[in-house]
Parts: structure tokens; C-alpha cells; sequence
């Protein structure tokens, strides 16, 4: 479980995240949606405290995690997150891509690591791979790999930065299908994505941001059906 | 004009041997000049303001005044000030590692920063420290990234090594001298002194494009 409580941002002059509040349960996936530069990513990345947020509170499980005596990256190992541009380590190949950070982090063996990392591997539909540097490997399949390299160090959730967005068309489904597999596994995840369809289909609630607000947040169905917000509605008219 | 070489052919191979004694010195101080220079661009990128100052003032030190000041003092002034009787070849490989080093730290400090910033947010995202996240992660692709640069900086310092036959280490230039007031002839030994160099820095020009070019097909 996640809660944000009062979220606000500020760079510099401009307001990026203004008052955000919400709780991400157990299990529950959330798909955040949004204009561009509404704060999509400034709030998912507050969550890993990649950026501190200038106000407000973080809390996993129970525990706030903005205090300034947080260790972040004791809290970082139980979040693992997903970028557009997958930044998966160039000079490893997949296999120590995905065990690296388990053997570094957590101390887990490398026997231990690259067992669990094949294990994953073959989830995401990679098993033959393994050997492979990241620039021989497509959009689609990079981004599995960093999914795998995410999923690798256990965590309790998972935040995925429009993970499809940097990909070809014909790639898109093969990654959303291992994020949809995911969600039927019970992880908790966070979503910004612009692909509707899919935020229908995956998510429990829809949030919706705007010039940093949380303007909405309802159940997909109703979301999509009937958005309350005047600016939900623009929003859906101009990419549904 | 009246060149004879066939006089210095006794000296040659006196004058040869100076290839290893520049080389080695050479070596040497790029690896001191390559591991301090690293840590100075950790100074240097580091939120810590007083470790940049640092690093930024010993930069500005060694760049900004003359190497064979640097040299001198190093060789004469030590041994004045501690009573060090300091060789001519650590002398050497002290001036010019810690002179590279300024210059070195310049290029790591760009190849780090060249790196994708994804790479830190990656790695600090899967939890990883800022040790093994420099180590395993960063310095390698910045290494990458400046292996054309460091082949430059090891070419110029080759070049630059000729300095050493002030304080008396017997390089290539320094023996080309001794040979030449031997012969009470300067002009043979001096021009064979050049070619060597020449030959040297176009080997490691040649090598430092094959390295290049390997990379580029990397990539
Ligand atoms: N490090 C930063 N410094 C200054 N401004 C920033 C920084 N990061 C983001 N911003 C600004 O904050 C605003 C929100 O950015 P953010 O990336 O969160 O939007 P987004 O909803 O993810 O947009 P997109 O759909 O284009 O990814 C933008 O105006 C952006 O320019
Ligand atoms: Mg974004």
C-alpha cells in the first residue's frame, strides 16, 4: 500500500504537482492519465522519491518515508519502476541487466540472482536472451527486459512510466500483455499510460491529472462513461 | 650543408634505449594521472562543495602554469625544501601524473557526464548505492565514452615527455643531446631523435583509430 497526502511540487517558479492526495491499496492497479505536462510523471517518480516532494507526505505501508531521515534506498529496493525509455545498462548483458541489482542491493548470490533473472526472463517471454547486449534486443523486448530487471528485486510495487510510449506500434501488446499478466498476479501497480484501451481494461481506478491537479479519480467504467470534470471530458473527446 | 650520419650509427642503439626509458615513464604517469584523475571527477560532480573547490583549484593549478615549472620544482625544489634527494624519474612521473591528472579529470568529468542521466536514475531506482552505481554502472560507459580523448592525452604527453631531459633523465631527448656534444654534431642525432618520435605518436595514432573504430562498430 502507497498513500500520498497533500503531494505538491514546485520547480523552481512552477507549481508541477498541487495537493495530491490518494491511497494506492494492496493489490490495486492504477492507471494515471493526463495531458501532456500535467505532472504525470513528477507524481509517479515522488512516489520513489526520485524527486522529494516540496510538500505534503509519502507513506508505504504505514510508514512515511518523506521524513529526512529515510533511507532511500532502502525504500527504493520495495518500489521497482519502469521508463519510457526502459534505461537498461548498455554494457551488461540481459541476463546481468536483470541480476545485477539483486546481488548488489540485496546480496543475494550470483548463482541465486541469475537463477531467479532466467526464471523471470522466461515470464516475460525472453528465455533465449540471456546473453544478449540491450542494442541487439527491439523497443518491445527491451522493455520486457526491464520489467524482468524490476520485478527481479521483489518489490511490493511496481510504477511504470508510459512504458509503451517509446514503442512501435506492433510492439505495444507484447509488453502490455506481461504488465496485464502481472496484474492478474495481484502486484500493485501504478500506471501512467496513453493508451485508453488498456487503462480500461487493467485498472481498478483511473486518476486523473491535470496542470497538477487530481481531478478525477473514479472506476474505469464510470471514468470513461461518464467523466464528472469538465476538463475529463475535453480530455477524452481529444484522444478517445 | 654537410649531414653525416654514418657517425651517430655507433649511438644508435644508446639513443634507442631512450624509447623505453620515455615510455615507461610516460606509462607510468598516465596510470597515476588516469587513477587520480578519475578521483578528482567524482570530486568534481559531487554536491559536496567543498570537494569540488578542491578539485577545481588543483586543476586550475596545474593547467594554468607551465609543466616544466612544475617539473623543476618537483626536482629541485623537494629536495631543497625536505631534503629528498628525489631521482629524476620519479620526478618525472610525479610531474607529469599529477599535470595529467588535471587534465584527465577534465575528460572522465565529461564522459560522466555524457552518460544518459536514465543510467542513475535506473540505478538509484532499483536501490542501488552511489559506489557500485559509479563503479559497475557509470565510470564504465564514461570510459567508453573518452577512450578517444585518453589516447590524445597519451600521445601529447609522449610529446611533452621531452621535457624530462632538463632535470637529466635519459629519454630519447636527452640522449640525442648527450650524443650530440659528443660528436660536437647536434643536427644528426636531434633529426634521428625526431623521427623516433614521430614514428611513436603515429603508432599510437594509428592505434588509437583502430580502438575508435572498433567502438563505433560496438555501438
Ligand atoms: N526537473 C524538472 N525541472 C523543472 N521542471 C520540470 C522538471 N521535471 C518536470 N518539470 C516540469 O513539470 C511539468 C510536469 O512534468 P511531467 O513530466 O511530470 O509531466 P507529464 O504529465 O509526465 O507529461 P508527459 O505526458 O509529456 O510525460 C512540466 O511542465 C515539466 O516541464
Ligand atoms: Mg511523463
Amino acid at each position: 500500500m502507497i498513500k500520498a497526502n497533500n503531494i505538491t511540487k514546485v520547480f523552481g517558479e512552477s507549481t508541477v504537482l498541487q495537493q495530491i492526495t490518494t491511497t494506492i491499496k494492496q493489490g490495486e492497479v492504477v492507471t494515471i492519465i493526463g495531458p501532456s505536462g500535467s505532472g504525470k510523471s513528477t507524481f509517479l517518480r515522488c512516489l520513489n522519491l526520485l524527486e522529494d516532494p516540496t510538500e505534503g507526505q509519502i507513506f508505504l505501508h504505514d510508514q512515511e518515508i518523506t521524513l529526512p531521515k529515510t533511507n532511500k534506498l532502502v525504500i527504493r529496493k520495495n518500489i521497482g519502476m519502469v521508463f519510457q525509455h526502459f534505461h537498461l545498462f548498455p554494457h551488461m548483458t540481459v541476463l546481468d541487466n536483470v541480476s545485477y541489482a539483486p546481488q548488489k542491493v540485496k546480496g543475494v548470490s550470483k548463482q541465486e540472482a541469475e537463477k531467479t533473472a532466467k526464471q523471470l526472463l522466461t515470464k516475460v517471454g525472453l528465455t533465449d536472451k540471456e546473453d544478449t547486449y540491450p542494442n541487439r534486443l527491439s523497443g518491445g523486448q527491451k522493455q520486457r527486459v526491464a520489467i524482468a530487471r524490476a520485478l527481479a528485486m521483489e518489490p511490493s510495487i511496481m510504477l511504470f512510466d508510459e512504458p509503451t510510449s517509446a514503442l512501435d506500434p506492433e510492439m505495444v501488446k507484447e509488453v502490455l500483455d506481461v504488465i496485464k499478466d502481472l496484474a492478474q498476479t495481484g502486484m500493485t501497480m501504478v500506471i501512467v499510460t496513453h493508451e485508453m484501451n488498456f487503462a480500461k481494461e487493467v485498472a481498478d481506478r483511473v486518476l486523473f491529472l491535470d496542470n497538477g491537479r487530481l481531478v478525477e479519480e473514479a472506476e474505469p467504467t464510470r471514468f470513461f462513461e461518464q467523466p464528472t470534470s469538465e476538463r475529463a471530458r475535453d480530455f477524452l473527446d481529444k484522444v478517445l | 650543408m654537410n649531414l653525416d650520419f654514418s657517425q651517430i650509427v655507433p649511438y644508435i642503439p644508446f639513443i634507442l634505449e631512450g624509447i623505453w626509458a620515455t615510455l615507461k615513464f610516460v606509462s607510468v604517469s598516465i596510470l597515476m594521472g588516469f587513477i587520480l584523475g578519475t578521483l578528482l571527477s567524482l570530486c568534481k560532480i559531487t554536491k559536496t562543495p567543498l570537494l569540488k573547490w578542491l578539485a577545481d583549484a588543483y586543476t586550475s593549478i596545474f593547467r594554468g602554469t607551465p609543466l616544466i615549472l612544475q617539473l623543476m620544482i618537483i626536482y629541485y625544489a623537494v629536495p631543497q625544501l625536505t631534503g629528498y634527494d628525489i631521482s629524476a624519474f620519479l620526478s618525472a612521473v610525479l610531474a607529469f601524473g599529477l599535470n595529467s591528472a588535471a587534465y584527465i579529470s577534465e575528460i572522465i568529468r565529461g564522459g560522466i557526464l555524457a552518460v544518459d542521466k536514465g543510467q542513475t536514475e535506473a540505478a538509484e531506482a532499483l536501490g542501488v548505492p552511489y559506489k557500485p552505481m559509479m563503479l559497475n554502472i557509470i565510470l564504465p560507459q564514461a570510459f567508453k565514452n573518452i577512450l578517444p580523448a585518453m589516447m590524445n592525452e597519451f600521445i601529447t604527453l609522449t610529446k611533452e615527455s621531452a621535457l624530462v631531459s632538463t632535470i637529466g633523465y635519459l629519454d630519447i631527448m636527452r640522449r640525442a643531446q648527450v650524443v650530440g656534444s659528443d660528436l660536437y654534431r647536434n643536427f644528426e642525432p636531434l633529426l634521428f631523435a625526431g623521427l623516433i618520435y614521430w614514428v611513436i605518436v603515429y603508432i599510437l595514432t594509428s592505434v588509437g583509430r583502430l580502438v575508435e573504430r572498433r567502438l563505433r562498430q560496438s555501438d
